[in-house]
């Protein structure tokens, strides 16, 4: 095949103009130290990038985790029917008229009991042990009673929240030094709490009340929850996706397939553009002065909230399906124009299917920005204490006043106690972990369906 | 040339399926198609040749309207098929389209199924009463695209699957399947190489029998292989037009010679 001579290779040659390959000249140099710099900054800022992310997720995860921990007094509470049920015939309406100081002196027996039974030896008089409890066990009580009223005369062991500064010792927020001038707990009572955990009757455990239950009042901390605003946020989550998606989805097809291109649609398409950059508090203030004031839809609602989250999104839609719509090759159109489809159904058929997935990430990703917007909500009276009750129909869900999570966060951040302050950036897990699951469904639905044809 | 005597000449000789006259098509202010008049002739291969942008395209796209969905494109002048104007205000261009099939230059199937991107013209036509009769329109189309024998056994694999050939193929399958009388192809063959080049004009050379077909191309020895009339055009001008035999042997514009000799274009 090949001659011995050719099959090595030639000896380098004497250097010729240009110069050998072997040697840099410096343009070569100063290009690739301008590369190699380039690089270095690129890699520096992502570097700083995930540092600051790295310290927000361990703030966050390291101050809100305890919210998801709560502490619990268990307790054996004789309920008996001398005090709660005078009469002996077991009717509710007497039964009612116990109110929650009736059940008090009922926590301080059974604590006298409690200390009796395990030998704890406290200085400590009943009502002061029973200070230990969250101010909302008496009432948990009560209820429990009116439940199923023939547990009265038996004996019920009962899990009791402790008192948000007990709760507090217990996640070495509160200390002995902290508590000299506080008038809710004394150190004794903490000396009590710590003999009751030796003993197995107090102990830290996971909180499901923190996910699904309501907010409270400000004496009770360790009582609120997250679950009646996340139902708020889903009521104007389903809001908005009825109302923004197809709205939006019809805008943009019509604007991107079907509208004539002239001076009036060139119009719309800056004022759209410019509508996503519109600050969200302008549109509270709108939704305030149109769904409020002139509709006298009910305020707090989370269906006023859901509207004014809509025209919140639709532009962020309206961007994102014209992107995607413009981003389906006109070959397609034409092959269904070709075979003589109508202009309707090559849109339809075609076009929109294989937008789709463009339209469906563009949609979760405007839902999650809605997910996260406090300040619309500030002007329609979502922003608050409002303790509700979770809803019981899609009509209360819709009407009832209600809040959302960035605006408990909000409220709870703003609230003097610190234990309220832990329940915040527990809030905030939640919310960012809502989020983070929807932009990873926008993501997957992207890589799953990116390009087709 | 008046109205009249297009329509007795189309009498007159009852071959010619598409009669131009004084067509003249204006991309915005842009001139692209110059007085153009042309009779195309039923159950023939026409091959429009000539320099890129000279408007061949552009003439093809008139004649199933396609133009129409370019905003700015304006189109002056009678094109009549069958003796009827297809620009008159009662046609429907969607009608107009099922008789007049078009093959683009890129292969361009719908990302379906192979089944599903022939059955959809009929589909939408209404064509098949039940599922047996769509299967036979199927299964004819795809053998008049002579690509049966390669797809029969995975008609439910995606149509974007198959090779640029087989998928030139299919969307001559899909344009024949809604029964055309005539199809044009806009260059069909330009991003195929020589082997699906050959099985695509050995296809159209057999779509003779039934359709009017009607191919702008820019290889000369394709016009020249393929078809039986010829039309020139240049700078938006038809210069000549006749017997694909004349054109390329004995062409009577100077223009044209050049062109095929390789001196412009």
């Amino acid at each position: 095949m090949t001659d011995a001579t050719t099959s090595s290779l030639p000896s380098a040659t004497p250097v010729s103009g240009k110069g050998s390959l072997m040697q840099q000249d410096s343009r070569t140099r100063k290009r690739n130290a301008a590369e190699t710099r380039f690089k270095a900054y690129g890699i520096t800022a992502i570097t700083i990038g995930m540092l600051m992310l790295l310290v927000l997720v361990y703030n966050i995860v390291s101050r809100g985790t305890g919210a998801f921990q709560q502490t619990f007094v268990t307790l054996e509470v004789a309920l008996p029917a001398e005090k709660l049920d005078k009469n002996g015939t077991r009717n509710l309406d007497d039964i009612k008229k116990v109110s929650t100081f009736g059940y008090a002196p009922l926590l301080r027996d059974a604590f006298e009991a409690k200390i009796a039974e395990k030998n704890i030896e406290t200085e400590l008089s009943g009502k002061e042990m029973a200070g230990i409890l969250s101010a909302g066990a008496a009432a948990q009580l009560r209820d429990f009673v009116l439940a199923d009223p023939t547990v009265i005369g038996s004996t019920v062991a009962f899990e009791f929240l402790a008192s948000s500064r007990v709760d507090g010792y217990l996640k070495s927020r509160v200390s002995r030094d902290s508590i000299a001038n506080d008038k809710n707990i004394s150190a004794e009572q903490l000396d009590f709490v710590d003999q009751l955990i030796a003993s197995g009757d107090v102990e830290k455990r996971f909180n499901l009340a923190f996910i699904t239950g309501a907010d409270s009042s400000d004496a009770r901390p360790e009582a609120a929850g997250m679950g009646v605003s996340m139902m708020g946020s889903f009521f104007m989550m389903l809001v908005v996706l009825v109302l923004a998606l197809p709205i939006g989805v019809a805008a943009s097809i019509y604007l991107e397939e079907f509208a004539p291109k002239n001076w009036l649609t060139d119009v719309i398409e800056v004022n759209i553009s410019n509508l996503a950059a519109v600050p969200s508090i302008v549109f509270g203030i709108l939704g305030l002065a149109v769904f409020i004031n002139y509709m006298h839809l009910p305020t707090s609602a989370p269906l006023v909230g859901g509207l004014v989250l809509t025209l919140m999104t639709l532009p962020t839609i309206i961007i994102s399906t014209r992107a995607s719509l413009k981003a389906v090759p006109p070959s397609i159109r034409d092959a269904a124009l070709g075979v003589g489809a109508s202009k309707m159904q090559s849109v339809f058929h075609h076009v929109l299917p294989l937008a789709a997935p463009g339209i469906l990430t563009g949609t979760i990703i405007g839902l999650a920005q809605a997910l996260g917007e406090t300040a619309p909500l500030l002007l329609i009276g979502m922003v608050g204490f409002i303790a509700s009750n979770p809803p019981d129909s899609i009509a209360s869900g819709l009407l009832d006043p209600n809040s959302a999570m960035p605006a408990q966060i909000y409220e709870w951040a703003k609230r003097a106690d610190p234990a309220f302050y832990e329940r915040a950036w527990g809030g905030i897990i939640i919310l960012l972990l809502f989020l983070v699951t929807m932009n990873t469904i926008a993501v997957i639905l992207r890589r799953r369906f990116e390009r087709r044809w | 040339m008046n109205d009249m005597r297009i329509l007795e000449r189309d009498v007159d000789t009852n071959t010619i399926k598409i009669a131009a006259r004084g067509v003249q098509v204006y991309y915005g202010d842009n001139h692209a198609i110059k007085d153009v008049d042309v009779d195309i002739q039923d159950k023939t291969v026409t091959a429009f040749i000539g320099p890129s942008g000279c408007g061949k395209s552009t003439f093809l796209r008139c004649l199933n309207r396609m133009n129409d969905t370019i905003d700015i494109c304006r189109v002056e002048g009678d094109i009549h098929i069958d003796g009827e104007d297809i620009y008159d205000k009662r046609v429907d261009p969607v009608q107009l389209r099922a008789k007049v099939g078009m093959v683009f230059q890129k292969p361009n199937p719908f990302p379906k199924s192979i089944y599903d991107n022939v059955a959809y013209g009929p589909r939408i036509h209404g064509l098949a009463k039940n599922k047996a009769e769509l299967d036979e329109i199927v299964e004819n189309a795809l053998r008049r695209a002579a690509i049966w024998n390669e797809v029969k056994d995975r008609l439910n694999a995606p149509g974007t699957g198959l090779s640029g050939g087989q998928q030139q193929r299919l969307c001559i399958a899909r344009a024949v399947a809604t029964e055309p009388e005539v199809l044009l192809m806009d260059e069909p063959c330009s991003a195929l190489d020589p082997i699906a080049t050959a099985q695509v004009e050995e296809l159209i050379d057999e779509l003779r029998q039934n359709y009017s077909v009607v191919i702008v191309t820019h290889s000369m020895q394709q016009a020249a292989r393929v078809s039986q009339k010829t039309a020139f055009f240049h700078l938006g001008n038809l210069v000549e037009y006749g017997e694909t035999g004349n054109i390329f042997t004995n062409p009577e514009d100077p223009r044209t010679e050049s062109y095929i000799t390789g001196r412009i274009g």
